[in-house]
């Protein structure tokens, strides 16, 4: 794993300062159907390669950030601001 | 060839020159009744078991590297049936006693220990935890000994019994509990099928699953295409990958865990010791090695290596639990990658495709589940119906809200 991470806000930073969360997964409405929480509470794509998981900079600006990094040669491609990210996929939507 | 104190002899007599190979290593057939994905553990001894107890030996186990070169190679060798829930205990203790007619069943030396398994607890509220699950063990059947701390203190004076934060306050052992000589359970159960007609196939990746109206057909792989009746996978770590091809859509995620041996030192841990204001967990080999562990590394990783982070913390548990642990070395480190399941129990279970079976989810704790889970996996293909004890350890679990969660731990892999 890549020992460090950077930041969009604090800069580059040891891995230690953040908790990971897990898989980044849209969550759905409030009021949509048993199996689509079923889906985001429990299912995994989990995918060997490319992956990008919800990572909390815990000792840093305390921000949700998604990492998109590599889970089998731990290069990391990108880190972004959550709130950042869910508004790009917004658009992309 | 059965293995003997007489065939030994023999052997040493005529300058063991007449050993053969312990298994065969045959081409694949055109088709069998069963393939099974996955040369580990648990593959091996669904192998076993389906020739032995099912009567079904037109079986191929498919590895894609060498048998046991996976998590079976790459784990700390603990046995135990501490567990407390009814869908786990029952399992467990099934396990545990197919351990102990292990080696007379399969005639291999799998050096079975039983030196027992102690938890240690470091609080009030943590003893009335161990209490309850040490009952829970007893109702089922399992021996199970809660300790105070000068009963502790005598099977293991070298604990940090004072800690300022965690002081040792007693243990719950299960003297039945213990390790396992870990490579030779692969090797044991390869031969032991091998014997009964199994196909053993290493260095063949499987690359697809072919199916027609709905029902598999074979594997295409690496050596060509295998047909087959019923295709079980037992695929850990890369359950996800395998399961793909057959359009599966899992509750797991792949984690790297390590573990870690020392050099060797004369006998000092007697059991399997674990802490319990954190995860640690260490023995002694009768190499002399003190092996030991912890938890995952928290991200999603197929790598079979880890994270200095994680043997950092590793070492810190340790030492804290056993001080005199700072000045034995470590000789080495290894990591295996996991299927983390989305409550921390696994899974064995046919799955929506008719002839597709699915063995999964083992967590941290595939290793001393092998033979149950190979048991319970076989009874599964060749019956078509579930054990009785893995009755709890369904695939749909999960959809209906019956999830297994014996450290009372939601749906994050990375918290078990």
């Amino acid at each position: 794993m890549a020992s460090l991470i950077s930041c969009p806000h604090c800069g580059t930073r040891p891995k230690e300062e953040f908790s990971i969360r897990g898989a980044v997964v849209a969550r759905p409405q409030p009021g949509a159907k048993e199996d689509a929480w079923y889906r985001y509470v429990f299912i995994r794509d989990n995918p060997k390669g490319r992956y990008q998981e919800y990572w909390h900079h815990a000792a840093g600006c305390r921000r949700f950030l998604v990492v998109d990094r590599d889970n089998l040669t731990h290069e990391v491609f990108a880190v972004t601001d959550a709130t950042e990210f869910a508004k790009n996929a917004e658009v992309a939507r | 060839m059965r293995y003997s104190a007489f065939s030994i002899l023999k052997q040493a007599l005529s300058g063991n020159r007449l050993w053969t190979p312990a298994w065969r290593e045959p081409e694949p057939k055109p088709h069998y009744d069963v393939i099974i994905v996955g040369g580990g553990g648990h593959g091996l001894s669904t192998a076993y078991y389906l020739a032995k107890e099912f009567g079904i030996t037109n079986v191929a186990v498919i590895e894609k590297g060498y048998i046991g070169s996976g998590n079976v190679g790459r784990n700390t060798t603990i046995i135990r049936s501490n567990y407390m829930l009814e869908g786990n205990n029952p399992f467990y203790e099934l396990s545990l006693k197919l351990w102990e007619g292990l080696e007379q069943d399969f005639n291999y030396n799998a050096m079975v220990s039983q030196r027992g398994v102690l938890n240690l607890f470091h609080s009030d509220g943590q003893r009335d935890q161990y209490a309850r699950r040490g009952n829970a063990m007893r109702i089922e059947g399992v021996d199970a000994e809660l300790l105070d701390r000068e009963q502790v203190r005598r099977l293991a004076p070298y604990l940090n019994f004072d800690h300022g934060r965690f002081p040792i306050m007693g243990g719950l052992l299960q003297k039945r509990g213990g390790t396992v000589r870990h490579d030779a359970v692969a090797w044991g159960y390869a031969r032991g099928a091998d014997q009964r007609g199994v196909d053993i196939i290493q260095h063949c990746e499987v690359t697809g699953i072919r199916r027609e109206n709905g029902v598999v057909t074979g594997v295409e792989t690496t050596k060509g295409f295998i047909g087959c009746n019923k295709l079980a996978l037992a695929a850990a770590g890369n359950t996800t990958t395998v399961g793909r091809m057959a359009d599966l859509q899992l509750p797991i995620e792949t984690h790297v865990l390590q573990a870690f041996v020392s050099e060797g030192l004369k006998p000092v841990i007697d059991q399997v010791i674990t802490y319990g204001a954190g995860h640690f967990y260490i023995s002694q080999s009768d190499k002399g090695g003190l092996v030991f562990g912890a938890d995952i590394d928290y991200y999603s990783s197929y790598a079979q290596r880890g994270n200095l982070a994680t043997v950092e913390h590793t070492m810190q548990e340790g030492v804290t639990m056993i001080p005199g642990l700072s000045r034995a070395k470590v000789l080495r480190a290894w990591g295996g990658v996991m299927d983390m399941s989305m409550d921390g129990s696994p899974i064995i279970d046919r799955t929506s495709i008719d002839n597709l079976y699915l063995n999964c989810g083992w967590c941290y704790g595939g290793f001393k589940a092998t033979p149950a889970s190979g048991f319970c996996f076989a009874h599964l293909i060749a019956k078509n119906e579930t054990h009785r004890v893995s009755r709890f350890m369904r695939l749909d679990r999960f959809e209906r809200g019956y999830a297994l969660d014996e450290s009372g731990k939601g749906p994050q892999p990375n918290l078990h």
